[in-house]
């Protein structure tokens, strides 16, 4: 049995294909394999939430899956965020800068990922939402306050353009 | 914080799956990864082999068959919480599906997943328990059925053999209207519960309690069945003066101890959110009833 396999994996809207060891998790396929360092590693068991992406839409923790599970499927990284390929942030992320949503960054790629989901699915969150929404994601600088400022200065201005802000998401 | 060699299999079929199982030895099956993974990348287990459940087809589906709902087991705990099947027919599943994990674990998690990983406090093995569901395995010479109540064989320890493959579980509903609640206590929401309670009850038009199924999580290995309590409760009508009388005998219950709560505190939250769980049950009860 090969401890390799080859995969084709779509990220940020690039697709690639790769042979990777059939141990090597996903979070560290897109750190190291794809040089694409904006998924954080906190604890690599679950709970930190600094690794989360988005599969196929859906955010999930990348050191909860192993690489070889992704072939075929489309992920978003933190770096897919912009809708311009980096020239310019994604409302989101402007938000954050605007209102102070991170102070150190380690968590922040894993927080953006989780709130481009609800924020998808709950255009009109309220602040409670927000909370338990990301609930799953630890940060040790912030104290949430103006991450849920941000998150919600977001969604009022997602709701306000029309159409909604682009991206591969 | 990386997991060890092993070999990877990804099977298509169900009975791939069997056969794989048959043939290796220390393999591991890997459903939603959310309990796998993480024993796997702290080396808390070391598989030879690792049989991906991920792409086997029909394992996934959610069903109205006779009175119960059947629901596959790679069934994501996501499609789980926003069926309106699982809602409509299993309320109290849909609300404890809110308390396990968070979004971006019940995005990949699996019913069939958390039911054998036993842990603890998994709030969908204390559903399980409260609706007497029965699990369907399948191994080499065809498939069986294990009742909840025989499932659990002891601290994440359940009764399927090393050959055999959870598929599916039957989750018998109660009658609508009844009366359900899932309440359980942790230190943050999300975090494993320390104890919780699940509750479903019917009355007859005169408000007497005709069945009640109570089940404590977190207190053991596995989730107890308030047999005591539910026996106690056939014929009584519900207020918070009776429940606090029926539910202190919990206090005796027998309870674990471990870093995040003394046995004491165990049993006395076994008393207050088993109160707790069946108030709310009775008044979801009323509501249904008498709808304002």
């Amino acid at each position: 049995m090969s401890a390799t396999r080859t995969i084709a994996v779509t990220v940020n809207g690039t697709a690639y294909e790769k042979t990777v060891p059939v141990r090597l998790t996903l979070a560290d396929f897109l750190r190291h394999t794809l040089g694409l360092t904006g998924t954080h590693l906190g604890c690599e068991h679950g709970v930190c939430g600094a690794c989360t992406i988005l599969l196929d839409g859906y955010s999930a923790r990348s050191c909860l899956m192993l690489a070889v599970q992704a072939d075929g499927h489309a992920i978003v990284t933190v770096e897919g965020l912009s809708p311009d390929g980096g020239k310019t942030l994604h409302v989101l992320q402007q938000a954050f800068h605007e209102h102070h949503g991170l102070q150190c960054g380690f968590c922040t790629p894993g927080i953006l990922t989780t709130l481009i989901e609800l924020l998808r699915d709950n255009p009109d969150p309220s602040e409670r939402d927000i909370r338990v929404g990301i609930s799953g994601n630890l940060c040790r600088c912030t104290g949430y306050h103006n991450i849920v400022v941000a998150a919600l200065a977001a969604a009022k201005r997602l709701k306000q353009s029309s159409p909604p802000a682009a991206g591969p998401i | 914080m990386k997991p060890p060699v092993f070999s990877y299999h990804d099977p298509r079929q169900t009975s791939e799956v069997l056969g794989l199982l048959a043939s290796l030895d220390n393999a591991k099956l890997l459903a939603g990864g959310q309990s796998l993974m993480p024993m796997l990348n702290m080396r808390f287990v070391l598989p030879d082999h690792v049989i991906d459940l991920n792409r086997v087809d029909g394992l996934s589906y959610i069903r109205a068959e006779d009175g119960a709902l059947a629901i596959g087991a790679m069934t994501r705990q996501r499609d789980i919480e926003f069926s309106d099947l699982v809602r409509a027919r299993c309320p109290l599943m849909h609300e404890a599906i809110g308390e396990v994990g968070h979004r971006q674990t019940r995005n990949r998690g699996t019913l069939g997943g958390s039911l054998c990983h036993l842990d603890p406090a998994a709030e969908l093995v204390a559903v399980a328990a409260t609706l007497d569901a029965t699990v369907t395995v399948a191994g080499r010479d065809g498939v069986r059925t294990i009742a909840f109540a025989e499932f659990p064989q002891g601290y994440m320890t359940p009764a399927i053999g090393p050959d055999e493959l959870l598929i599916g579980v039957r989750f018998p509903c109660w009658p609508d209207p009844h009366g359900y609640a899932f309440v359980e206590f942790s230190r943050r929401h999300g975090d494993f519960a320390i104890v919780s309670a699940a509750a479903l009850l019917t009355e007859d038009a005169a408000g007497k309690v005709t069945r009640a199924a109570v089940t404590l999580g977190g207190l053991g290995p596995a989730p107890v069945r308030a047999s005591a309590l539910e026996r106690a409760l056939i014929g009584e009508t519900i207020d918070e003066k009776r429940l606090r009388e029926v539910c202190a005998p919990l206090r005796q219950c027998e309870a674990m101890e471990d870093i995040h709560a003394p046995a004491s505190y165990r049993q006395h939250l076994a008393t207050v959110l088993s109160r707790r769980a069946l108030l709310k049950a009775h008044a979801r009860l009323i509501a249904r009833r008498n709808p304002s």
